[in-house]
């Protein structure tokens, strides 16, 4: 928690200092681009015809070639520059400093660290002061060497093109290839947000279930990730069974869908089959808006209305219903899935050929035979992959249950109780301060490893499912 | 059928079949009123959603306060004149302006002696109110010495009592606000000195622990630095992998696993993406904590597919005939893309990534995950400040166990919904006003 911001007074000026050497480099390819123009003008005395490229082509060459190169000098300062200095901070520090903090190097970077970002006020110790000291110098000293790298470079980038810039030179091709590349790079960036989330989930989970064994982890009826502060406390290893975190899930997922799957489908139906053409106009985006309300905000509703009701009902019908139960998480996720349910299942209904619908028709059926005997069968594959992102939609969602469901692991398929869900666990876990590479919250990258791979399956069984579908009658 | 010999002809006039007849009908009927009664159930959970929190959420725009005399004696704060500009604020700033309050409520009340009440009555003042004392007499020194009448903020309970969330026919033990408050309050009330007010602070101020002074401006300003992030890398990402995607991949296993993995991406749980982040933003590139930037990348990676294939529906529909035209009159691929049927297709484009947006404004979850829960008082000044954002400032509020902090959080989520309601009704009216049908 954070009560007042820390006196970032020097973080701020180096901070400046970063995004004074970005506007330098950007300055920098603007000047590249009128000169880089202007000569490849003046070679040809102001007669653009015999130029090969447009002029404004040159200029674009020219300040990519400025550009590129001096980004890249930042970019790699960026990434490695704190990593490279703070390496160099600690082969500099005096022995002393060094025997104190013996093994526990990670204690001393992060005191030094603070040292760094919150001004020396709070620090006691000298030789880290003398380190933090040490530290503001070379990064001074780095981001000068580094901005003068960039420009450098930027300007020998920038020669290069000059030079370059001659009549017959093919400036609109070379610079429409590193177009192309910049294109095919953004793409890649999708695939290596898929590749970054299944490594750095993977990675983690290895390294829990090297602690915990995978079948623990499976197959364990109890969830205590409580791991006590020294080896010989009761309960120091914390056991990480994730059993009944997978059953709350799956019992408010069940809830959700047992009031998101007739009325999303029953709406679908109307909308599609009965309704005029206004009211589908009207209640179409309506039931959409459900969709965009915020999860926290139904997490909001559910706990400060729903909830209550459902207790409040409950004591006059004589059950105990807990006042954090599943009933009111999986009824609130329920509303806001159905405009999952029924736009989806809209679709596969509309799908359906018209023939089907009108030959049925023609043979004396009611609408409702003819939705119910033909409509629903021919749509069957649609709707049932609408209903299978449904679920993987409630399976995923934290927020209504994070403040609707509890943090209590429970073992129940009693909706009244109060459950605990994965996503719960999750932020429950990575939310406190705790030690990155504990196995409390190294137990929260599993948990979100199984999550992933559970929404994914149903992710692709039902893109699976609706695309044989649509095979069949295109 | 069946049960009908077979080798007659159907009587259709027979009872039997105008019972059937009947019975089909009722069914359809049945059918077709449980269809209805879906939408309207559909209808009837969104306006009481909605309703809910409007009907508690306008109690949060206005707060109470109470007029109080307050003498600005020169025995407490000090004579401007005697201790020139400088020093007198220097004073004024160390002053106790608890002083001033307990100066004018001896005045008020005479009768109450006993310094347990005097603190009592004190406390039906917002702590806010000292800082309110505080900038009268800075930004005018001239009160010193006069007596002047104050609208004082009051404390979260004295507001909850006047709004009458707080039943005041409980027995005394079982409320917050004691019978003695009560008493003092009226006397306030029978002098008109009570009023309720619009209440600005609520949209200029950051969070705070009294309800009474917290307010939005910072998760607010948090929101728009976080959407700026992910605007300037989602934006252009997507579009430019939309391009790749429909005007230059060729037909081959990495367009294929590409678009498969986009559609994928869309369903990951965004809670998920808040494991990308904390794991690689803040684990491996040593971004700070609770910053913009971090969210900003976080979000932006999740908004990815939504601007995807918005743009790609966008450029697809832009017609061949365009492109074939520009490569007729002598224009490169390139030139294509970037001169005819990106213009064409920024409007679809526009608002495919202000659905995004809206919907990464009103993520919670991966912000969560990379530490943007913190109580943050102060008003982020750039993207790697700590803050936090309107969605989260709600889930915050939620937790609060104050009565007061109820109707702030039902506030705060009605300006959320204005903003989203604002952002999707851009978006309809650009689709309606550029869309082209060719």
């Amino acid at each position: 928690m954070l009560d007042n911001k820390p006196p970032t007074t020097k973080l701020n000026r180096i901070h400046m200092t970063s995004s004074t050497i970005f506007v330098t480099i950007a300055v920098l390819a603007l000047l590249a681009f009128a000169m880089v123009r202007q000569t490849a003008l003046s070679r040809v005395d102001g007669d653009t015809t015999k130029l090969h490229s447009l002029p404004r082509h040159y200029g674009y060459f020219g300040a990519s070639w400025a550009l590129l190169p001096a980004l890249l000098v930042f970019v790699v300062w960026i990434i490695f520059g704190k990593h490279i200095i703070e390496n160099l901070m600690i082969s500099g520090l005096s022995p002393d400093v060094t025997l104190e903090f013996k093994d526990q190097t990670a204690l001393l970077i992060n005191r030094i660290r603070l040292a760094v970002e919150n001004g020396v006020s709070r620090e006691t110790n000298p030789d880290i002061i003398a380190a933090a000291n040490h530290f503001n110098a070379l990064y001074t000293k780095g981001l000068w060497a580094s901005f003068i790298l960039a420009v450098s470079v930027g300007l020998l980038g920038f020669n290069h093109a000059s030079r370059r810039a001659q009549p017959d030179y093919r400036a609109r091709n070379k610079f429409e290839t590193l177009l192309s590349v910049f294109l095919v790079a953004s793409s890649a960036i999708a695939i290596i947000t898929t590749l970054g989330i299944v490594a750095s989930l993977l990675f983690e989970s290895l390294r829990f279930f090297s602690e915990v064994p995978l079948d623990d982890f499976l197959f364990g009826l109890k969830w205590s990730p409580q791991t006590a502060l020294r080896a010989d406390q009761v309960g120091s290893s914390g056991s990480f069974g994730a059993v009944p975190l997978f059953a709350g899930t799956l019992l408010i997922s069940v809830l959700a869908m047992l009031v998101a799957g007739p009325i999303g489908l029953f709406a679908a139906i109307y909308l599609t089959q009965y309704a005029s053409g206004r009211m589908r106009k009207v209640a179409k985006p309506l039931l959409e808006v459900l969709a965009g309300v915020p999860t926290v905000v139904y997490g909001f509703f559910a706990a400060l209305t729903i909830a209550p009701l459902f207790r409040d009902t409950g004591e006059m019908l004589g059950l105990n219903i807990a006042s954090e139960s599943a009933l009111a998480a999986g009824f609130v996720m329920g509303i806001m899935i159905i405009p999952f349910v029924s736009s989806l299942s809209d679709d596969a209904l509309t799908a359906v050929p018209k023939s089907l619908k009108d030959g049925s028709l023609a043979l004396g059926a009611t609408k409702s035979e003819t939705i119910i005997k033909v409509l629903l069968p021919a749509a069957l594959p649609g709707i049932v992959g609408a209903f299978l992102l449904a679920v993987s939609r409630a399976i995923g969602e934290t927020m209504i249950v994070m403040m609707a469901a509890g943090m209590q692991p429970n073992l129940t398929a009693n909706p009244f109780e109060a459950v605990t869900t994965v996503t719960v666990q999750i932020v429950a876990l990575l939310t406190g301060d705790q030690e990155f590479d504990s196995s409390k919250t190294l137990s929260a990258f599993a948990l979100g490893l199984t999550l992933f791979v559970i929404t994914m399956g149903l992710n692709i069984l039902a893109q699976r499912i609706v695309r044989k579908y649509r095979e069949a009658y295109e | 059928m069946s049960e009908l010999p077979m080798n007659r002809p159907t009587n259709w006039q027979s009872p039997e079949i105008a019972l059937r007849t009947k019975r089909r009908y009722r069914k359809e009927k049945i059918f077709h009123a449980l269809g209805f009664s879906a939408v309207v159930i559909a209808g009837f959970f969104l306006v009481s959603l909605l309703g809910k929190i409007i009907s508690d959420g306008s109690e949060g725009f206005i707060q109470t306060s109470i007029d109080v005399d307050i003498p600005f004696s020169s025995s407490i704060l000090g004579d401007p004149r005697e201790l020139g500009a400088a020093e007198f604020e220097k004073q004024i700033r160390q002053v106790n302006m608890l002083l001033l309050i307990q100066g004018a409520m001896n005045d008020y009340f005479p009768e109450v002696t006993k310094r347990k009440e005097k603190r009592q009555i004190l406390r039906m003042f917002s702590t806010g109110a000292r800082e309110q004392l505080r900038n009268i007499i800075l930004s005018n020194p001239a009160v010193v010495g006069s007596t002047q009448r104050v609208r004082l903020l009051a404390s979260d309970d004295i507001d909850q009592v006047i709004k009458g969330n707080i039943d005041i026919s409980l027995p005394e033990n079982n409320r917050k606000v004691k019978d003695v408050e009560i008493a003092w309050l009226t006397k306030f009330e029978t002098e008109d000195r009570v009023s309720r007010n619009f209440h600005t602070r609520f949209f200029t101020s950051g969070d705070s622990r009294e309800p009474e002074l917290a307010g939005i401006w910072g998760a607010t300003v948090g929101s728009a630095l976080t959407l700026l992030v992910t605007l300037t890398i989602a934006f252009p990402v997507g579009v430019l992998t939309a391009i790749y995607l429909e005007e230059f991949a060729p037909k081959n296993r990495f367009t294929d696993i590409l678009e498969i993995n986009i559609n994928n991406l869309a369903a990951v749980p965004s809670i998920v993406f808040g494991l990308l982040g904390l794991a690689v933003f803040l684990g491996v590139m040593n971004l700070p904590r609770s910053a913009p930037l971090v969210g900003g990348l976080t979000l932006a990676l999740m908004t990815l597919p939504t601007i995807i294939i918005a743009s790609r529906a966008a450029i697809k529909a832009v017609p061949p005939s365009i492109r074939d035209a520009a490569r007729g009159l002598g224009a490169s691929p390139m030139q294509v893309v970037f001169h005819h049927v990106l213009p064409l297709a920024m409007p679809g484009i526009l608002t495919g990534t202000i659905i995004g947006m809206a919907q990464a404004l009103g993520e919670t979850a991966p912000l969560l995950m990379i530490g943007m829960v913190a109580f943050i008082v102060d008003i982020p000044g750039s993207v790697t400040d700590a803050a936090t954002a309107l969605p989260v400032q709600i889930f915050l509020w939620a937790d609060s166990p104050e009565r007061a902090f109820t109707e702030k959080t039902s506030a705060a989520i009605m300006v959320l919904l204005a903003f989203l309601i604002t952002m999707n009704g851009v978006a309809i009216w650009l689709r309606q006003k550029f869309e082209r049908q060719w």
